[in-house]
């Protein structure tokens, strides 16, 4: 399992490079979004018209954090699960996204869009959501103030730590390592 | 005895009955105080749990996951900040004692108040909506809560408060079972429930399951099963044989933390039960999360 350095815009040809388990540290800017955000960027796209964030290259991290505590630069920013955005994805892969942050299972149509156009699918632990807010050191609302905790935010990250769930291939952890662990489950 | 003679600012005699007097900003202040407790602090049932797990999971992935899980309780312990962003739906199991008389107000008005004091004033997330169909507007301060309340004998009350996320909640399932089905039916229904949910209700997580009853009180048993003492088995030993056993399954799985494969998908299985009818054996499956936040007080 290799581990990576990585500041978005990310490159095709480095997303297609990274396989299932590696370890991906993100620095820069990250984009937060949830189906009410993702519904209203997929709504622009049909119509043709510019997104309010050019997600070409970017990374979208399913999450709706809690307000800040004063003097903290985030409040608890864990990952949502990603399948009520699936039927958005696809949409967003054809715009150029790279990368998605979540957690959970995704639909055989977004990991066939992630193939095709070369994309990735990003792990955070699910309720870490205190130890995640201490890498975020700036969080700026750019769309869709409206929405509130599911506004588009802007992170400002420095090493936040993820691991590769699927990789542009299709191989899929949720797949290859639960088997190594199961023992006579299968017929209770 | 003349009880208009020990009615006093606490009591109230009425009919010749005497009634202890809670006054309703009580109500509220005991569900702030208990939303902040649960959503900040991680019970120490739970943390041992972790721990334990943690020295036994085979995996080394899912040990790293549950070391950031371990780190993660703590963080938000010291900082006093939501353990979990998604800070649920607030659910509230309240045993009314029957010697109980409460003034000054709206007895569940005054639980939201208290829902909403902690929601806005302790910077935790806002997930309520209006309606579920047409406006999902937020509601902006996490309310309504879900109020469960019970009468008992005696002049106190007793509030559980729960922070439910929805990660796990959406995972639930409950299903009208027939009577043949029998043990054999439970253990297929949990089992097929925690591999369906796989890595979804971040794992590992707490199996409320609530056997018998109607369907509205098998699902009611399941939560209030989900939000048991970890460690704690049902006193009835057959029951508690059944959760073991179920445990042990689910644990066979190899979801892990996480879902990223391993030997602890689950802290804990609790099932509560009730009578029912003789053409039926309802299930409910109620999943928590690993940060099962709840909090009790009594006034």
């Amino acid at each position: 399992m290799a581990q990576y350095e990585a500041t978005p815009p990310l490159d095709t040809s480095f997303v297609r490079q990274l396989r299932a388990g590696d370890t991906v540290y993100l620095t820069g800017v990250i984009y937060t979004a949830r189906d009410a955000a993702h519904k209203r960027l997929v709504e622009l796209l049909e119509q043709g018209k510019p997104l309010p964030v050019d997600v070409s290259g970017q990374v979208i991290y399913y999450v709706g954090p809690t307000p800040p505590k004063p003097g903290k630069a985030a409040g608890s920013a864990g990952p949502t699960t990603s399948v009520r955005m699936d039927a958005y994805t696809p949409q967003l892969l054809a715009a150029g996204l790279k990368a998605m942050i979540g957690k959970g299972k995704r639909t055989p149509a977004v990991v066939e869009a992630m193939k095709k156009h070369g994309a990735v699918y990003l792990g955070a632990v699910g309720g870490a959501a205190a130890l995640i807010s201490r890498r975020i050191q700036k969080v700026e609302v750019v769309a869709y103030e409206d929405l509130g905790t599911e506004a588009i935010h802007k992170f400002h990250v420095d090493r936040f730590p993820t691991i590769v769930l699927i990789d542009a291939t299709g191989t899929n952890l949720y797949e290859t390592e639960p088997p190594k662990y199961a023992s006579g489950a299968e017929t209770p | 005895m003349d009880m208009g003679q020990t009615a006093d600012s606490e009591h109230t005699a009425l009919g010749g009955i005497v009634m202890r007097q809670i006054n309703v900003s009580e109500v509220t202040d005991l569900v702030f105080r208990l939303f902040i407790k649960a959503n900040y602090f991680i019970g120490e049932d739970i943390m041992q749990a972790l721990r334990a797990a943690r020295q036994s999971e085979r995996s080394p992935l899912g040990q790293d996951v549950l070391s950031q899980i371990l780190e993660n309780n703590e963080i938000a312990a010291h900082e006093e900040q939501a353990v979990c962003q998604d800070t649920g739906l607030a659910v509230l199991f309240v045993e009314y004692g029957q010697d109980v008389h409460v003034v000054g107000g709206d007895f569940e008005e005054a639980i939201n108040r208290g829902v909403r004091h902690a929601y806005v004033d302790g910077y935790l997330r806002k997930s309520a909506i209006s309606d579920p169909v047409f406006d999902r507007k937020n509601t902006q301060d996490n309310t309504p809560a879900i109020v469960h309340t019970r009468i008992v004998p005696g002049d106190h009350i007793r509030v559980i408060a729960a922070a439910k996320g929805f990660g796990s909640e959406n995972m639930s399932v409950l299903k009208m079972l027939k009577p043949s089905d029998g043990i054999a039916g439970i253990r297929s229904l949990v089992l097929d429930a925690v591999r369906e949910a796989g890595p979804n209700p971040c794992p590992p997580v707490i199996l409320g399951v609530g056997i018998g009853g109607t369907v509205e009180k098998a699902a009611l048993l399941a939560k209030f099963a989900s939000l048991r003492e970890v460690g704690k088995r049902n006193p009835d030993p057959r029951y508690a044989a059944l959760e073991e056993e179920i445990l042990g399954l689910v644990n066979r799985t190899g979801i892990g933390p996480a879902g990223l494969g391993g030997t602890t998908t689950a802290l804990a299985v609790n099932i509560e039960w009730f009578p029912t009818h003789i053409t039926a054996l309802p299930v409910a499956v109620n999943f928590v999360c690993h940060a099962s936040r709840h909090a009790e007080g009594v006034l």
